[in-house]
């Protein structure tokens, strides 16, 4: 069963707002070409814990290991030159810049002269658009004119046009209709092909069942334990999520 | 348009027209609007004075040559206020700031300076200006540490620096007033010397004008390179008769202001000429300081729109937190934003004081009102993340054109204060409408 070096290790993990325990000594790993889905209540941490590898937080204690070695990622910046791409829960668009200048914020293209490439940028928006979400029309309005699902696309393209090698999806499908869902499902199954790791925050059990190899269950700021997805039933994961239980079998 | 195209209501169809007009040369209502203001207060302001005083002295070459000089002060202020309330600050300092400034300035010149340089040298100017640049730079960066790193408000940092500025400008020359300011320093300011008469305003208006063609030219080609909607030709004729018009008539009436007669006969025997000083005719010209204001002005306006730091500028406005997560860095572009500020304070300093010859203590006092009011006016928005720097420039035109035409037709100081109070608070209550409709 070994699989050589995960691509990250989170170690031991924890970090704390005021007095509460967000995140609680937390370990979980992912492998290359692996989606590991990540479950737990409402406030469970899921989303602060991400937040440590996406540079917004830094954890109290613990490590971070990509490709066995130690990082320092403090800041979201680091982040992404370790090629890690986080669709946030937030969605983390500026309403008032449209969707290329979103796409690209951060990293805009310039022409010889250092000024933005505003064109370039909208073809390639246009280019990534038309592949994830063929419909989207709306490429010179603010991303405030925007439905919740076209600006749910919006920050998927935006993680997806970087070619990341680690991507974070937080409820990347909350805010979709059943035909854009089925749509990321399909782009999970491809980035999963081309050799992504994905951690996947997810709270509809069947498309843990159906996109993921293994689950981390969080409660509490404490991670209940990580279970390998077609060793278990979605009674047993749900048992996890609500009760805080390992299933024997997995233990 | 929700109604089909065959039961149209002719009003709508004149409605229909205007909105093709505006969706086809992409002009931004907002901005008609404004032009709107300013049409109706130069208009108001020339019938009250046509009527009530039997001389309309508002659309004269004289009258708007001057408005165009004294608007300069607080446009180029403006065009950084844009930045700060995009980005959710506000900098009550800027008159503060500039009245100190401007009280060292003067004080470099006209007491520190001459006696180690000697009365006029030509290296006074220079050091002075760019003492008084970096001054506001380092003002603007303190405010900008006091707010990004201390994470004090910047209503709070600021209404402190105008309390703090404008007291410590009084220490400075325990209130006196320094004057004259060098007399290179000066011509910044504007006057018959201060200008550049005749033939190169026609010069800047003709390379202007080319300017706006290629381009309207250019930005046709690199659409038509990326497949994307083009507009029409005959609203790119528009655009380029509307912008060239403009020019051009600026350049006109700029050069329809002659000097005075007593500097023209002061110029006649200066040169040893021969010529009767009531025929010679010499125009102004564009003033230095609208030059200055211009290109503050071009120059603001690629930062914003083609750069990064525009952009990111733009996104603080938008979502400070997402602007973060895209590895924005936050604060120091706080910084970086208050200490543009406080430049164009400092430049404003050159330009007021010059203006004025001298240093007084009310100089700049409620600037930061006419200020923030010009980039309010000029669409933008309180709540962040929205704002054009061409819009704030003409929102101090209408500030300037409201404060010079209430002094010309003798409206006391009280008044002024009011209608100014009072414009503002409308200005943003329409701005507010306006929003509420396009969304
Ligand atoms: N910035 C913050 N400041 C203070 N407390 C925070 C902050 N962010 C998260 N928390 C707290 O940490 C805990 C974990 O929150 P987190 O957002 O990680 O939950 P989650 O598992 O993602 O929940 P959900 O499923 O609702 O998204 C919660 O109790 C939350 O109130
Ligand atoms: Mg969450």
């Amino acid at each position: 069963m070994d699989k050589g070096t995960p691509l990250v290790e989170m170690r031991d993990i924890s970090i704390a707002f005021g007095g509460i325990k967000a995140v609680d000594h937390v370990t979980v790993d992912l492998y290359p070409g692996e989606v590991v889905g990540l479950l737990g209540h409402n406030g469970a941490g899921k989303s602060t814990l991400i937040k440590c590898l996406s540079g917004a937080y830094r954890a109290d204690s613990g490590q971070i290991l990509i490709n066995g070695q130690p990082v320092e990622i403090a800041n979201p910046r680091d982040a992404r030159e370790h090629n890690i791409e986080t669709i946030y829960q937030t969605l983390a668009l500026a309403d008032n810049l449209t969707a290329a200048q979103n796409l690209f914020l951060g990293r805009e293209l310039v022409n010889a002269r250092g000024f933005l490439d505003e064109s370039a940028m909208e073809a390639e928006t246009r280019k990534i658009m038309g592949r994830l979400n063929p419909n989207f029309r709306k490429f010179n309005v603010p991303v405030s004119a925007l439905s919740g699902g076209q600006r749910q696309s919006v920050a998927i393209a935006r993680a997806v046009y970087f070619n990341a090698k680690i991507l974070i999806m937080d409820e990347p499908t909350a805010a979709l209709g059943p035909h854009e869902t089925q749509m990321v499902a399909e782009l999970i199954q491809e980035l999963k092909t081309q050799g992504l790791g994905i951690f996947l925050i997810e709270h509809d059990i069947h498309s843990v069942m159906k996109l993921c190899d293994r689950a981390s269950v969080m409660k509490n700021g404490q991670l209940v334990g990580t279970v390998k997805v077609d060793e278990v039933t979605d009674e047993d994961i749900l048992g996890m999520i609500i009760l805080g239980k390992k299933p024997a079998k997995a233990a | 348009m929700t109604t089909a195209p065959g039961n149209r209501h002719p009003s709508q169809d004149a409605n229909g027209l205007f909105a093709r007009f505006i969706a086809a040369t992409e002009i931004d209502t907002r901005l008609l609007g404004m032009i709107g203001a300013l049409v109706l207060i130069w208009l108001g302001f020339q019938f009250y004075g046509e009527i009530v005083k039997g001389d309309g002295f508002f659309l004269t070459p004289r009258n708007l040559w001057n408005l165009s000089v004294q608007m300069c002060s607080i446009g180029v202020m403006a065009t950084g206020m844009v930045l700060v309330i995009v980005t959710r600050n506000i900098d009550l300092s800027v008159g503060s700031m500039l009245g100190f400034i401007g009280m060292l300035m003067g004080l470099l010149q006209v007491e520190w300076l001459p006696p180690h340089l000697g009365l006029g040298h030509p290296a006074i100017w220079i050091i002075t200006v760019i003492v008084g640049l970096c001054l506001g730079a380092l003002m603007g960066t303190l405010n900008g540490l006091l707010i990004a790193f201390l994470e004090i408000p910047s209503f709070i940092v600021t209404l402190g620096g105008l309390m703090f500025w404008r007291g410590g400008a009084f220490l400075l020359a325990n209130g006196r007033t320094i004057s004259p300011v060098d007399s290179t320093f000066a011509l910044i300011g504007g006057g018959p010397y201060g200008a550049i008469g005749s033939t190169g305003s026609w010069v800047i208006g003709l390379v202007a004008c080319a300017a706006v063609i290629f381009g309207l030219v250019a930005g046709r080609a690199n659409r038509r390179k990326h497949d994307f909607p083009q507009r029409p030709v005959w609203a790119e004729v528009v655009l380029a008769v509307l912008g060239c018009g403009l020019i051009i008539g600026a350049v006109l009436v700029v050069d329809a202001y002659p000097w005075p007669k007593g500097i023209v006969a002061k110029y006649i025997a200066d040169n040893g000429l021969t010529v009767d000083p009531a025929t010679l005719f010499i125009a102004h010209g564009f003033a230095y300081p609208v030059l200055i204001l211009t290109t503050v002005a071009i120059l603001m306006t690629i930062l914003m729109t083609k750069t990064r730091f525009g952009r990111y500028v733009f996104a603080i406005g938008g979502n400070p937190e997402a602007a973060a997560l895209s590895g924005i860095n936050v604060k120091w572009m706080t910084v970086k934003i208050f200490a543009l500020m406080g430049t164009l304070a400092g430049l404003s300093a050159v330009i007021s004081s010059a203006r004025l010859t001298s240093a007084t203590n009310a100089l700049g006092q409620t600037d930061e009102l006419y200020v923030i009011a010009a980039a309010v006016i000029g669409g933008t928005s309180l709540a962040g993340g929205v704002g054009t720097i061409y819009g704030a420039v003409l929102g101090a035109l209408v500030m300037e054109s409201l404060r010079t035409g209430m002094v010309l037709i003798g409206f006391d100081t009280a008044i002024q204060s009011m209608v100014v109070g009072g414009v503002l608070v409308v200005a943003v209550y329409l701005d507010i409408v306006y929003r509420k409709r396009i969304k």
